[in-house]
């Protein structure tokens, strides 16, 4: 027996395999957003929204990673949108790798726009990068404020900050600047866009964003 | 749930160096794990046990954890602290301005393996 030394670390593998990913789809011009929250944060409520809104504006698709089911992806094809259910068989996050056999399987051809609708939980997802252009969170307002204290690494890790559900505020204690001073505590760089997917309020800002950010990808494609 | 996806990340890798190096069997691998990594060393091992057996390469790999301390360092008084004990707020100062120095690892450290030409 002889002794390797390594020093590795465990997601090293799987950052080289999102490095690739991730430079296919510039070259391919498509955008790619990994959209991560906690379950029952409305992932899918917002998607929803934001694929009607924009319906006339961006092909979106979505990949809808869950350990079981396809309530999601059906939800979302009743508006008419490229949906696929991926099922991780227990795994509590998507990685590049399955993350290219997804998009492998999905109709892409004249799609601007595609979200992995990562699982549900503030941990596991913000450790393995996907190959995503952006990586995007939400926190709802019913989660509460301290949110930023106890899973500082996805809001390290994410690029935009959804802090949705806000026609639920008057229900809530949460102290809107507080925890917006928590998370640019963490990440100075973060973009944070306050809505409510319910009412609209604030959906405009997040979908010119969007708007913007993949024209900007796909004008920036051979660069 | 977040154990076995280590698990099967560190495998991957081992397959890797495993095809690199020409190994055909690895008896053991040393892992570093932070103290604030969120890994349960108790069910990783349970992990690691239910996956090895799955796996020709690492049948009989025995599975070696060192643990790293976790530090944390205060921006403002310029010190250094356990962060288990004290948490995010600086003992000596009680500033929040603090991170983390070390201890969110997950490292292959080493392994113990035979070649081809060995067997």
């Amino acid at each position: 027996m002889k002794v390797i030394e390594l020093h590795r670390s465990v997601t090293e593998s799987n950052d080289r395999d999102a490095q690739k990913l991730n430079q296919e789809l510039k070259e391919k011009g498509l955008f790619f957003i990994n959209l991560m929250s906690a379950a029952g944060s409305g992932k899918t409520t917002l998607l929803s929204r934001t694929i009607t809104d924009l319906k006339d504006r961006l092909k979106i698709a979505v990949m809808e990673a869950d350990i079981e089911a396809d309530v999601d992806a059906k939800r979302i094809e009743e508006l008419g949108a490229v949906s696929i259910q991926v099922h991780t068989d227990g795994m509590c996050h998507m990685d590049a790798g399955m993350t290219r056999k997804g998009l492998e399987e999905m109709d892409l051809e004249g799609i601007d726009l595609v979200f992995l609708e990562n699982i549900g939980n503030l941990i596991c997802p913000a450790e393995f990068a996907t190959g995503a252009a952006k990586n995007v969170m939400i926190l709802s307002i019913p989660e509460g404020d301290d949110k930023p204290l106890k899973y500082p690494l996805m809001f390290q890790t994410s690029d935009v900050l959804l802090i949705t559900k806000l026609d639920t505020a008057s229900y809530f204690s949460f102290d809107l600047d507080k925890c917006i001073e928590r998370v640019r505590y963490l990440n100075p760089d973060i973009r944070i866009f306050v809505v409510s997917a319910k009412t609209g309020e604030g959906m405009k800002e997040w979908e010119d964003w969007l708007i913007q950010e993949t024209k900007d990808w796909k004008e920036n494609k051979d660069a | 749930m977040h154990e076995l996806s280590i698990v099967t990340h560190v495998a991957k890798t081992l397959d890797e160096i495993a095809e690199e190096n020409h190994l055909t069997r690895i008896g053991s691998v040393t892992l570093e794990i932070g103290e604030v990594s969120g890994i349960i060393t108790d069910y990783f091992e349970d992990c690691w046990n239910y996956f090895k057996v799955r796996h020709p390469l690492l049948k009989e790999c025995e599975m070696k954890l060192e643990s790293i301390p976790a530090i944390t360092f205060c921006e403002d008084c310029r010190q250094e602290y356990p962060t288990v004990e004290y948490g995010r707020i600086c003992p000596y100062c009680k500033s929040e301005h603090t991170f983390l120095l070390q201890g969110n690892e997950c490292n292959i450290k080493e392994i113990e393996a035979e070649n081809e030409r060995e067997t």
